[in-house]
């Protein structure tokens, strides 16, 4: 690990006044440390905003919550809100990482994680994410592609985003607060700073891999914003390959609600482990909203989702996951 | 306490800008020491302060064997992998490692239980296991596994399992890891079943 100076901030204006080119933010280090032990990232300059973020989780006047970045995945999995409100987020948590890490990781973090690719974290491999235009291992003939894209990929990369929160965020309609530098110019408002939808914070690879969010350089997510409570009932489920502390193969986050008149009045889809960002699933969504709930309406929304999907050389095996995990999910949430 | 060497690094970096002067509660001890920004806790622990409970398994927060418990008081410690915390990022902090949970002539009930139950064979990632244990009984609401978030659910056989997932044993002690903790779960967190 390269020396590093150590900067401690206490307001996102003083973090975002502390950034160079080369420096990181810390939150609770669990995916930070790791690689930089590994040498795939080695800023010149860390710097801590645990105490620069809220930790708070509070109830907005609209019923929604407002998420400090700075709030440990331990604490938004156990709040009481969360568990009632917004069951799929607390169930996403619940399943992301081990006890431990859990207690450290953030909010703002857990967003912002690097890809598990095994190739971007083995600095003796080609990577372009890592270190762009060296080429994408995952590529290769006889390449270990199980756990990458099925969805969205490029043939530059084809990493997945591994966070379970994510995945729930991006089918609740979240929005995510950004302190940014004065660098980043007039996208960021008078305050310096900017909301960014969910879905629309992580990006496809396309030719630059390099980035996995929108967000510019400085740029910090200093809040979680999600909307009032949908009516309609809400799941999380995560298929993986031990039945705990493992990363997804592929998840799905969904939300169905049905109207008095027995039609489907509002359906959301996220997939996690299928593609480079959260994948909402839009395609499958117009296929259950409005019509009737039930086997046809489910086993067409998974087809019409996975119809474009390019798995690579060994991990055809998630489109039929993918495909199946949807309309089973879809069908638990029938009343 | 070694001579400031520690594995992985090389000679470590003490000018100033690269080093930090942070002072920590360990084991109860008030202790205040100059680190390497790139000092874990685990490595300071170890190598710095002499505590050898903790132990490094895989220094990636995969295998659990370096939990110990972080808190700004020793009441509220949170289990947390100590090889993944900078050193430098804790700063005032309360740390519990093993040396502080029980003596060899005054067990804590967890390892008097290990101990019954015949919970490890080579020994390595107990006091992990112990330190994960004593936070998790303090943790509250549902696990992944909770059929009812709504509810804290009782500490089952599964429970425990689920929620001790972050702790790995290579000799596969786990059943008897399983019944230790059990059996030190207060009566009212307990329910029937797996």
């Amino acid at each position: 690990m390269k020396p590093f100076t150590y900067v401690r901030a206490g307001s996102p204006a003083e973090a975002v006044g502390e950034f160079r080119d080369g420096a990181a933010y810390l939150g609770g280090g669990t995916n930070l440390v790791d690689l930089m032990r590994l040498g795939v990232t080695a800023p010149a300059r860390v710097i801590d905003v645990t105490g620069a973020v809220s930790d708070e989780i509070t109830v907005r006047d609209s019923g929604g919550l407002t998420i400090g970045a700075g709030v440990r995945n331990s604490d938004l999995g156990s709040h009481p809100l969360v568990r009632e409100r917004y069951p799929m987020l607390a169930r996403a948590v619940l399943n992301g990482a081990s006890g431990q890490v859990r207690n450290a990781a953030t909010v703002g973090g857990n967003l912002l994680q690097r890809t598990r690719c095994p190739y971007f974290q083995d600095v003796t491999m080609p990577c372009n994410k890592r270190s762009p235009g060296s080429g994408c291992q995952a590529m290769a003939p006889g390449a270990d592609t199980e756990h990458l894209a099925i969805l969205g990929h490029s043939s530059f990369c084809a990493a997945t985003h591994p966070s379970d929160l994510a995945v729930a965020l991006t089918a609740l309609n979240t929005r995510v607060h950004v302190a940014s530098p004065a660098s980043v110019g007039q996208s960021a408002g008078p305050d310096n700073s900017r909301w960014i939808e969910m879905p629309g914070l992580h990006r496809l690879p396309g030719g630059m891999p390099e980035q996995d969010t929108v967000l510019q350089p400085g740029e910090l997510i200093t809040e979680v914003e999600l909307p009032p409570p949908s009516s309609g009932r809400q799941a999380y489920r995560k298929v993986r390959e031990r039945a705990s502390f493992a990363f997804a193969l592929v998840s799905v986050a969904a939300l169905l609600d049905i109207g008095p008149d027995g039609l489907v009045r509002d359906c959301r889809v996220a997939l996690g482990g299928v593609a480079h960002a959260p994948w909402r699933a839009h395609a499958a969504e117009r296929v259950v909203l409005g019509a009737r709930p039930g086997d046809a309406a489910f086993a067409g929304a998974a087809e019409a989702e996975l119809r474009y999907a390019r798995p690579l050389p060994g991990n055809e095996y998630k489109v039929v996951l993918a495909r199946n995990l949807i309309a089973s999910v879809l069908e638990e949430l029938m009343p | 306490m070694s001579n400031g060497w520690w594995p992985g690094y090389g000679v470590p970096v003490m000018d100033s800008g690269y080093a930090t002067d942070i002072t920590m509660t360990v084991n109860g001890e008030p202790c205040a020491v100059r680190v390497d920004n790139r000092m874990s806790v685990l490595d300071l622990l170890r190598e710095r302060l002499g505590l050898t409970g903790p132990k490094k398994g895989c220094d990636h927060g995969q295998c659990g064997a370096c939990t110990v418990l972080i808190g700004t008081g020793l009441a509220d410690g949170r289990r947390v992998n100590a090889c993944l915390a900078l050193a430098v990022a804790h700063d005032g902090a309360s740390i519990q490692t093993i040396e502080g949970l029980g003596k060899p002539d005054d067990l804590h009930p967890l390892q008097r239980s290990f101990l019954r139950h015949d919970a490890f064979q080579c020994g390595y990632c107990t006091p992990g296991q112990l330190c994960s244990a004593v936070g998790m009984l303090s943790e509250p609401g549902p696990s992944a596994i909770t059929a009812d978030l709504a509810a804290d659910p009782p500490l089952t056989l599964g429970e425990i399992r689920e929620r001790m997932s972050g702790n790995l044993c290579r000799c596969g002690a786990y059943v008897n890891i399983v019944e230790a903790i059990a059996a030190e779960v207060p009566k009212s967190a307990t329910g029937t079943g797996t």
